[in-house]
């Protein structure tokens, strides 16, 4: 019997992160379930009674929800053609999806506000053809916000997709074609089914990312736009309000282990029918 | 092979697919062409052509100083998560034991919980309870969140290690940390080199942490370029913007020579 001495090799790693994660994560979340000493759920029930706050919640939600699905859309037929173009081509593709991943969010929130703004593409172009005589609000909406995190999230949908998508046999394919299914009818009754454990991959890191982000927001979004990180922030630098800012990061933490939960439920639901 | 073939004959998919891509690289063109304009605000296309953009990075202040910090504090915490990381890794890949997964998932804790929540409470703990200085949390908080990628990158490149070799020199007299450094530590090098880029970027890239672990004097670059967009329309940012491009591509090209880039498949 061996002795367990590679418990050391884990121990420095451990310790760090329980203490500069673990620690400062009960520090904060701890608190908000108490009231003048005792424990509470006054803060949770005043947080969702505000309406101000609840407005908030709703956005943050309904910018992931909408963000999801249009990487969805997006995102399967793209890692569909990817994974079945040939190896050089394929190679080329990842490099092309991997690029705006590694690519700092600032800067790919700041294309946006280029396109987007007053001065920007799209309204010069609009007013350019007398489409419009004043520019269009495109920039600080809630539009903005989800096309900025479709853009910062499709890869990561693309990625997921395509690394389940490629294992799919090629001979599947043929067979379900040469028994007579059309193109469109094999993707959806052979490969579709097949790749659903890479979208749900995806859809959970789509929304849960789109849940959390903080620089597409704050730059597409503005002040009148607030999503949850970004009340966080507010209420911690400019108010001053940890306390209320605890209460919505543990919202926050909460809402995403709930979707995580409820996206795996609902996988689980649709593999049990044999879709 | 019949799959590929009808694959082009798939008009559709090969124009969605296009279109698509158009869509995720145009706006980063777009950037790269008003890097060069001349004149004082972002025009497209510009009228003229200029590089006083790249100039004017390299004579302010603010962005020279926030990029000496973005690059100390990324090669550091990169330099102590790979030190906290590989032996765990290694552990890891190498033992079986009990509550192994459990562990695991433990490692990859910083990557799961929102960063914007991370940010929140390490500011809470650090900053304000613990009364630590800006530049020290800003250094832990970093090699905190780069953590899992060191030991994804890590854990990947020993998943085809074959731990005979390393009885044999162990049998043969070599300690633990001798076969270590002599027989594991030479068949992992290059996982090693990718995990440095992939943290290295992580770090540099970072947002959510760094915005709330800064103070007077002390700042990151996204968070330099984030106040300078909000309150400043000119290609300063666009030049910026185009030099960190470049660095995503070297970054890319190491890792692709190294790991591969279809370890992102995984």
């Amino acid at each position: 019997m061996k002795k367990k001495w590679y418990y050391i090799l884990l121990v420095p790693g451990l310790v760090i992160i329980l203490f500069f994660l673990i620690m400062p994560l009960i520090n904060t979340i701890f608190p908000t379930f108490m009231v003048k000493g005792s424990l509470s759920l006054e803060q949770y029930s005043r947080f969702f009674k505000d309406k101000y706050f609840m407005q908030i919640f709703h956005r943050t939600f309904k910018i992931a929800l909408i963000s999801s699905f249009i990487c969805m859309i997006l995102g399967v037929p793209v890692s569909y053609f990817i994974s079945r173009s040939s190896k050089k081509l394929r190679g080329l593709l990842m490099a092309c999806t991997v690029f705006p991943m590694l690519t700092n969010s600032v800067v790919r929130a700041f294309a946006w506000m280029n396109i987007l703004g007053k001065n920007g593409l799209i309204n010069k172009i609009l007013m350019e053809f007398n489409i419009i005589d004043k520019p269009y609000k495109l920039l600080y909406t809630e539009s903005a916000i989800v096309i900025g995190s479709v853009y910062l999230f499709l890869p990561l949908m693309i990625v997921s997709m395509v690394g389940v998508m490629e294992n799919i046999d090629n001979d599947l394919l043929e067979a379900a074609e040469s028994l007579g299914a059309n193109r469109l009818k094999a993707f959806f009754k052979v490969v579709f089914p097949l790749s659903i454990p890479g979208l749900i991959v995806g859809t959970i890191l789509v929304f849960t990312g789109t849940l959390t982000a903080y620089t597409t927001p704050q730059l597409l979004g503005g002040n009148s736009n607030m999503v949850l990180s970004t009340l966080i922030y507010q209420k911690t630098m400019s108010l001053g309000d940890w306390n209320e800012a605890a209460v919505v990061s543990t919202v926050m933490i909460l809402t995403t282990l709930l979707v995580i939960g409820i996206i795996n439920k609902l996988a689980s639901r649709l593999n049990e029918r044999g879709v | 092979m019949k799959g590929v073939c009808n694959m082009r004959k798939n008009k559709f998919l090969l124009i969605f697919s296009i279109l698509v891509y158009i869509f995720l690289f145009a706006p980063l063109i777009i950037i790269g062409i008003t890097a060069f304009g001349g004149e004082s605000y972002i025009a497209f296309p510009p009228k003229s052509f200029s590089v006083k953009w790249f100039a004017n990075i390299f004579s302010s202040e603010t962005f020279m100083n926030t990029l000496k910090t973005s690059m100390e504090i990324s090669l550091i915490a990169t330099i102590a998560a790979l030190i906290l990381g590989v032996p765990a890794a290694y552990a890891l890949s190498r033992f079986n034991f009990k509550g192994k997964t459990i562990l695991k998932n433990f490692f990859f804790s910083p990557v799961i919980v929102p960063g914007i929540v991370v940010g929140f409470s390490l500011f809470q703990f650090m900053i304000i309870k613990l009364k630590l200085p800006i530049y020290t949390s800003l250094l832990i908080g970093h090699t905190i969140i780069i953590i899992p990628y060191i030991i994804r990158v890590i854990g990947s490149s020993l998943e085809g290690f074959d731990y005979a070799i390393e009885e044999a020199a162990m049998s043969l007299g070599a300690g633990k940390v001798e076969t270590f450094f002599k027989v594991v530590f030479p068949n992992i090098t290059s996982g090693v080199i990718a995990a440095f880029m992939l943290a290295f970027i992580n770090s540099f890239n970072n947002v959510p942490v760094s915005i709330f672990l800064t103070g007077p004097g002390i700042s990151t670059l996204p968070i330099s370029m984030m106040s300078y967009v909000e309150y400043n329309y000119d290609p300063t940012v666009s030049a910026l913007s185009v030099l960190l491009m470049i660095m995503t591509i070297i970054v890319m090209f190491i890792v692709e020579k190294t790991l591969g880039l279809s370890y992102f498949l995984k």
